[in-house]
């Protein structure tokens, strides 16, 4: 009895391992053929160690205005929806108000509509409107996408948050403002910078809604599943494997951080 | 003033839901009903038939989207459970290193990673060429432009999906309820089906949720992984809005789909509780 249970652990562990391989082999390969110094016009065989792909990363130049666009509107449509999101996370969490019960509804909505219907009744809604489609679009529905991930990350937060640590701050004098700057968001800011980097990383990897809303601006998703027939430069593996680097080190740091403070 | 500070708060956000959400809906509501073409502009003629028209054409693409996102589903169940089930209880120490590892994939971008299989799964590829090279397998062998290859595709990018929301369920549960069961002469087998399975279930349903709707509409592991045979609702609708510039076919499609996928939705967030669902899904 205890020796099956122990040999059926062992297994359950090796078999978790398996999956864990699985699931990185791809991510793998991508890293490793990033290196390939290929010849032939197709990177399917591996001939040899090379780092020309690194050298010449910026080379292909719709791919590197593509990946440049990608990054701008990360960039933007994070800023954006952090403001927003927080304000109405900090509403839905510490507030009852009119509308509150309606407003959980729509961002629970906001979540579990699939991508692909968000994208089509957008492109529905600018067609209609006759709404050029652009950068700004492509703004427009990553914020609407990421926003319920931050407003709920921020909602944790806050209603873990003791209500008597601000009115001790008012208590003290501080006023509104202060009340927030002081106590509020210094205790809500782990959700926030969770929210933040969700919303980022959403946005970068985004590729159903934008090929709705993007018109003719190009992201970095757009570009490889656009250049999939005549094949793909290694500049895009070593794009893939630097975005990869800079993650899982962000995501390392983070986790050294949280176990600091703790 | 602080009476008004949670409408304040709120506003902007909201706004941005309403405008960019709910009045899209309607405005796909609208145009599904419309007749005409991208030339000559469309007009509202309130024409049902276009659901009918749209759902006889491709009604076997969307039969095979929710067949494949049911497949996936039940793969993923079946493959991600005993994963979360040995971490919760087994990972001991080392619990969130084996969560980091199972998310690793995120890291790199959802489209790269799906043409990564498609590198890797190639006829003559790294893989299946140097095994046919070495005679293990039949030259006509193929993965690519198969059933299998989509299904399993989206198994791959949605996995982690199903096993975070298991993994958080049975972390909870008690070891000590497990070993109260087997005090009272439960076996290890029985111990599991009365107790840790009944107690995992929420973490089921949000699993089920998270990667149903997802794999269901994901024109993604289709077009890269799938071949002409394999088309997806998800590739239809794409093509008919963004090549043919049918918006009204376009937009009745979008409107079945997400409407089948809905009633699925509230049926589960009924049974679970919406705020649930919303804590699951924000893990």
């Amino acid at each position: 009895m205890r020796t099956r249970g122990r040999l059926g652990d062992r297994l359950l562990h090796a078999y978790t391992w398996l999956i864990i391989a699985w699931l990185s082999s791809p991510i793998a390969v991508m890293i490793l053929f990033g290196f390939n110094d290929k010849q032939s016009k197709s990177n399917t065989t591996w001939q040899g160690f090379t780092l020309r792909w690194y050298a010449e990363l910026f080379d292909v130049s719709d791919l590197t205005v593509a990946l440049r666009n990608s990054l701008v509107i990360a960039l933007v449509s994070t800023v954006i929806t952090v403001v927003i999101g927080t304000m109405l996370g900090l509403a839905l969490g510490r507030h009852r108000f009119r509308g509150s019960g309606a407003t959980n509804f729509l961002v629970f909505a906001a979540i579990s509509t699939p991508e692909l219907v968000m994208g089509a009744s957008l492109l529905s809604l600018f067609v209609s409107g006759n709404v050029p489609r652009d950068a700004n679009t492509i703004i427009v529905a990553h914020v609407l996408f990421s926003l319920s991930f931050v407003v709920v990350t921020v909602r944790a937060r806050v209603v873990g948050l003791d209500p008597s640590l601000e009115e001790a701050a008012r208590d003290l004098g501080a006023s509104a403002w202060g009340t927030f700057r002081q106590v509020t968001l210094p205790s809500i800011l782990p959700g926030v910078l969770a929210g933040a980097m969700l919303s980022f990383a959403l946005s970068i990897d985004d590729y159903v809604v934008t090929s709705f809303v993007n018109g003719s601006t190009v992201t970095f998703p757009l570009w490889i599943v656009g250049a999939v027939k005549t094949g793909i430069p290694p500049q895009v593996n070593v794009m893939g494997t630097l975005i990869f680097g800079i993650g899982v080190l962000i995501a390392i740091a983070n986790a050294v951080a949280a176990r600091r403070r703790a | 003033m602080r009476r008004l500070t949670p409408y304040l708060l709120a506003l902007p956000g909201w706004m941005w839901l309403a405008i960019f959400l709910v009045v899209p809906m309607a405005a796909m509501a609208s145009v599904s009903l419309q007749t005409g073409n991208a030339i000559d502009g469309f007009a509202m003629t309130f024409s049902f038939s276009n659901y009918g028209d749209a759902l006889s054409t491709y009604s076997t693409q969307l039969l095979r989207s929710l067949l494949y996102g049911g497949l996936a589903t039940v793969a993923m169940l079946l493959i991600g459970y005993p994963v979360a089930y040995w971490i919760a209880f087994r990972g001991g120490r080392r619990k969130s290193m084996y969560l980091f590892l199972l998310l690793l994939p995120f890291f790199v971008s959802f489209v790269l990673r799906t043409i990564s299989w498609n590198f890797l799964l190639a006829d003559n590829g790294i893989l299946f060429g140097t095994l046919k090279d070495w005679g293990l397998l039949p030259e006509g062998f193929h993965v690519l432009a198969t059933t299998f290859a989509v299904v399993g595709g989206l198994t791959y990018n949605f996995l982690p999906f199903m096993i975070l929301p298991i993994y958080v369920a049975l972390e909870r549960v008690d070891p000590r309820v497990v070993e109260a069961a087997q005090d009272l002469y439960a076996t290890r087998a029985a111990a599991f089906r009365r107790v840790v399975l009944p107690l995992s279930l929420p973490g089921v349903f949000a699993g089920v949720l998270m990667t149903f709707v997802p794999a269901t509409a994901d024109p993604v592991n289709a077009q890269i992984l799938g071949g002409t045979s394999n088309t997806m609702i998800g590739n239809i609708i794409q093509t008919e809005y963004l090549t043919n510039l049918d918006y009204p076919t376009a937009s009745a499609l979008s409107f079945t789909l997400m409407a089948i996928l809905l009633v699925g939705i509230f049926v589960y967030a009924k049974a679970l509780g919406t705020e649930n669902v919303l804590e699951a899904a924000a893990r």
